[in-house]
Formats: C-alpha cells, structure tokens, sequence
C-alpha cells in the first residue's frame, strides 16, 4: 500500500517525502481545493520546484482540484486544471462532474482521481465515475465500515484509497452543507469548513467560548482544553442534556487495521492534513512509513508499535483516536 | 405557471401517517410528489410495495409521482433497493447519489436529481442530460445568482432542463453514517429502537445560549430554522424556475401549501397565522449569504 501525504507548502512536501511518502497532495492558492486556508498552498513556481524535488526522490504528486466551480468560477477552475496539467502532476484529484469531464477530454492521458468529495461510496457510484470518467483511483468517504469497505472492494472497478490518519469528518464528505448554513463558506463552495475568519474567541466569566459566525460553538472550562471550533466537533444542548451531539474532538487512527486493508487490495492510505506543519507532517509521516514497511516485510505478524499509537495521539485532536465509521460500533 | 412539488418525506413517520398525509396530499394542489426513504435504510415503516400503492393513488388523482432514492449508499442492501427502484419502469426516478445515476442510465430510466446531488454548473448539466436527466434540483447551499446564471447557460445552449428550487421547510444539509438520533439516546445505530418515530420532526439541536442551530433526524441534519422562499416566488417565475419544492412536515402542511398556490396564482396568502412546529425562518442561501441569516422573512 501507498502511503499518500499532505503537503500545505513546500517544506512540508520536502519532509513528507523525505520521511518515506509515496505520492505527496497539494493544492493551489485559491479556493480551487478543499483546503483553503491563508499562508497555505502553491502558486505554480512552488508548485514546480515541489513537483521536481518529488520526482528526483521517486515519489508522485497528486494536484487536488477538488470543490465545486459556479458559473462565475468556472474558468478559474478550468485554467487549474490547465495549469497543473501543465506543471506535469501525476494525478488530478477532482470531484465535480462538469470538471470530470473536461480533464478527461482535454488531458486523457493525465491521471483523474476521484475526490472524497465526490461521495462515492459504493461500488455501483464507482461504475458512474469510471465509465464516465474513465478515473484510475478513488477516495473513500470516511462513513464506511470496514466490512462495508470490502463490499466496495470487491467490485470496485478502479484503485481505491482510504484515509488512514487525521481530522475525522464524520458525514459524507461533498454533501455536508453544514458550514455554509451559519457561515458563507462550505467544502464544496470555497474550500473551507468552518473559516478562520469567522472564528472568535473569547474570555468570559463563564469561560474561555469558541463562536463561529457568533454562534456559540464550544465553552471551556478551567482545566480543559480547547480546540478549533469545527462545528460538528462543538457542545450543544439536545433536550436538555449538553453534549458533543454530532462528534467529539478526535482523529482518526487507523493503524490496527492496516492488514485488514492490504488484504483487502486498499491500493494507498491517506493521510489528512494540508493545514498541518511540516513537523507534524514528519512525525506523522514517519511513524506510518514504518508502520506500511512493517506490513510489507510481513503482514501476517503485523503488530502495532506501541510509541506509533503515542506519537500518533500526541498529534490528535484533544490527544484522542478512534477508527471511526471502521468499527460499526462507532455508529 | 410554476409548478409546486412535495419533497419526499425526511423524516420517520409510521406506516399509517404516511398513508394518511398522501390520502390528503392527492387533494392539494400540488403538481409533482416525491415519494421513498431517503435518509435511513433501517426505516423500513414502508416496503416498496407500499409505495408503489401510494404512487397509484397520487397517479391517478392526476400527480405526477417521482420515487426518490436513498441519499448515502452504503451497503449491498441499499444497492439491492436501488436496483428495484430503478429496474421499474413507470415512474420517472430522483437520483439522489451516483449510484442511483449509474443504475438509471443503465436501464435506460429517465431521471431527475435531488438537491443532495452536486450540480453547480453548466458543464455537469450537460453531462447528465446526455444521460437522460429530466430536470434537476438546485442544491439547498446555492442561491438566487448561481441560479440564474445556470438558468441563462441553459438557454444559451438551447437546453430544456427545468429547475426545482426547495423554497420551504428544514434545509437537509447533512448525512452520515453515524446515526445522532441514536447517540442521543445512547443506543447502537443498530439497534436504535426507531426512537425516531418519537421525533416525526426530529431533535432540535440548540447552542447554549439557546439558538436553534439544527435538526437531528437520525443520519441526517437538518437546519434549526425553516428555510422560506415563499415571496421570492414572483421572482424565480420570471427567471424560469420551473418548480418550488415543499418539503413535508407532519402539522400544517394543508395550509402551507395552500399559501403556496395562492402566490404562484398571484393572489395574496391569508394572513392568519401558520399551526406549524415552531421554528425560526431563514432564507439566507438565496442571497448567497449564510443559510441561517433572515433577509426578507
């Protein structure tokens, strides 16, 4: 199995690399991608001098043009996949239809990957993409089971990745409108879930409270640590009881089921986190290089380090990890 | 004059309130409905037979009648429903998922798409109409000027695909695989005991100060404020909208949709107040602003 790592910017794809990745992922400066944060991201020359330190060292890189263009932004979605077509990528990460279809008239012999954007979460939806498409790989959304994930893979018509590692969205990526419902900006329209520029913090008499957009997202008491208000990750009250109704503040972890994935034909895992630091992407990095080598060597013996599991939870959301839709439990 | 559809039913209501609410729904003057699950494949109040007999009933009290499909596909089974939706042959299908487009086209069925479905441009449009899409769904997080600019490529490229614009009710903004209705209750998704038939419009999820945010319905989420297009009706009539969608709540309906009617008529609704579950309005989407925001409600 691959190992396919976040690069946010340049020192980051060099470490990725570096540290054992097989492909890297980027995006470009604007909202053409689902990460799009300030101070992150390549312009072309970054992007070319990124895409050349990878090729020297043997490993891919992957363009994620990945959100969903309007009319007014149509061009400038198109002239990004022109653009990283031309710099020599070697694969286009895409999720919108229309785009689909313009990278694979224009640019066949340019890879097309299916982004976890693009909902695909059955093999019968793989179908739709691949004869429509004609895409090589795609990216599972995180909501299925593991045993669900085999039921894809056994007709999945193309290569299939997984995310393996990081901030656990827990409903179906490309149709979650949640963000743009109390802020302006969603995944699919900007690249953004709950914005930075819409984030407040504040201390109170009743603690230190996270707004987004001014609603009150997440209120911390002394003692307790206080994390970026995603909003599906907040406190909110349900019938009288305050809770994390929607999801607690974790990532996702899923090394304990790398053999079941390698046996299962999971053609690469993937790692989350293009807004990370390129220290966070070392370590990460290289605890799942050693992981992937392991299972390679010998992966009826697969047996997880336990200081990867550490390294791993000390770079977690509030320190914790699940495997999330893996386990059915966790439904 | 724009036509009026009724969404399928979000929520989980039992086998005899669905019955009852389509025995009145073949009275109001609504065009088009929309019948199926399509958040939770453990909601099985209704087989396919069942909805086929509603579909009947509606048919013949001159609606047309759309069966929609499940929004998040996730098992064999989901597919194995899928299939027999798609392999019959009398009514046209809403395609709410890719797997739902590729089984339509391969049975040569036409289709339309639901909201869920993400169309945001021309070029997509046109992708699918290759494919037999009768008409589309303008997804809940886009507004008035994606719209009318997709409407205006339209024309431009001669295309006949009517637009459906969801114009009132909780705003379906999210599914998962995990199921909140449950979580609530400290039980597994899989055995959940329907407590959402307890909830016929589901959980109000509120922040604490108070503010309503969302609505869980088992897997899916819903808005915490009703989304109302109702006096942007003249408006979406001049650009070419095709048809308002309403979506079912379980008290009030009659009169909302009588409202409705009474506008795209041109005449004034009543201004007696609505017995609807209460929740604030919003209409921030159509602006391009957050969905929660109220502009003109």
């Amino acid at each position: 199995m691959e190992l396919v790592c976040p690069a946010g910017s340049l020192p980051a794809l060099k470490v990725a690399v570096d540290k054992g990745a097989d492909a890297v992922y980027l995006g470009f400066k604007d909202s053409t991608n689902a990460r799009q944060f300030a101070g992150l991201n390549f312009n072309d020359k970054r992007a070319a001098e990124g895409i050349e330190y990878a090729h020297k060292k043997g490993a891919r890189v992957f363009c994620a043009i990945n959100t969903y263009p309007q009319p007014d932004g149509w061009n400038a979605w198109k002239s990004a996949v022109d653009r990283a077509a031309a710099l020599g990528v070697d694969a286009i990460i895409l999720a919108d239809m229309g785009l689909l279809e313009y990278a694979a008239s224009k640019y066949p012999q340019v890879n097309r990957h299916l982004s976890v954007q693009g909902s695909a979460t059955s093999y019968e939806a793989l179908n739709f993409y691949k004869d429509n498409f004609d895409i090589r790989r795609a990216v599972l959304p995180r909501v299925l089971s593991i045993d669900q994930v085999r039921g894809v893979a056994k007709h999945s018509p193309v290569e299939l990745e997984v995310f393996a590692f990081g901030s656990l969205c827990i409903m179906a990526e490309g149709r979650c409108y949640l963000s743009s419902y109390l802020t302006d900006e969603s995944p699919n329209t900007r690249g953004a879930c709950s914005p930075a520029k819409a984030v407040r913090w504040q201390e109170t008499p009743h603690g230190l409270e996270s707004r987004l957009n001014d609603v009150l997202i997440d209120r911390y008491g002394k003692g307790e640590s206080a994390g970026y208000p995603t909003l599906c990750k907040g406190r909110f009250e349900v019938e009288g009881s305050v809770y994390h109704a929607i999801e607690e503040p974790v990532s996702l972890n899923t090394l304990d089921l790398l053999p079941e994935l390698k046996e299962l034909g999971i053609s690469a895992v993937k790692i989350e986190g293009r807004q990370r630091s390129p220290a966070y992407i070392a370590d990460v990095a290289h605890t799942w290089r050693q992981a992937l080598d392991r299972l390679d060597a010998n992966s009826s013996d697969f047996r997880v380090e336990p200081v990867w599991n550490s390294t791993l939870a000390g770079l977690s959301e509030g320190g914790l990890t699940t495997i999330g839709a893996y386990h059915r439990k966790w439904k | 004059m724009m036509k009026l559809s009724l969404g399928p039913i979000l929520w989980f209501w039992s086998k005899q309130t669905v019955f009852d609410f389509y025995a009145k729904a073949a009275e109001w003057p609504v065009d088009t409905v929309y019948l199926g699950e399509t958040v939770c494949s453990r909601r099985r109040e209704l087989k396919l037979a069942d909805w086929l007999e509603i579909a009947g009933v509606l048919k013949d009290a001159g609606k047309q009648v759309v069966l929609s499909t499940q929004t998040l596909i996730e098992s064999e089974a989901d597919l194995r429903l899928l299939r027999r939706i798609c392999s019959q042959q009398e009514y046209l299908i809403e395609a709410n998922d890719q797997s739902a487009l590729q089984l339509a086209t391969q049975n040569n069925l036409p289709f339309v798409t639901g909201p869920s479905m993400n169309i945001y441009n021309s070029a997509t449009l046109k992708l699918l109409a290759k494919q037999g899409l009768k008409g589309w769904s303008l997804p809940v997080e886009l507004g008035r000027e994606t719209l009318r600019q997709l409407i205006d490529e339209l024309e431009a490229e001669g295309l006949d695909l009517p637009a459906e614009v969801f114009a009132w009710g909780f705003l379906p903004l999210a599914w998962s695989s995990r199921c909140f209705t449950a979580r609530h209750y400290n039980l597994p998704k899989d055995n959940c005991e329907f407590r959402c038939l307890q909830h016929p419009d589901g959980l109000e999820l509120r922040s604490r100060e108070s503010r309503e945010l969302f609505r869980l319905n088992g897997t899916s989420t819903l808005s915490g404020a009703r989304y109302d297009l109702m006096r942007q009706m003249p408006d979406m009539a001049q650009m070419g909208v095709a048809t308002v969608r309403l979506s079912p709540e379980h008290k009030g309906m009659d009169e909302v949709v009588r409202r409705f009617d009474q506008t795209r008529r041109g005449e004034a609704p009543e201004v007696n107040p609505l017995q609807l579950v209460e929740a604030p309005p919003c209409d921030g989407y159509w602006y391009g602003r957050p969905g929660m925001d109220r502009v003109q409600v």
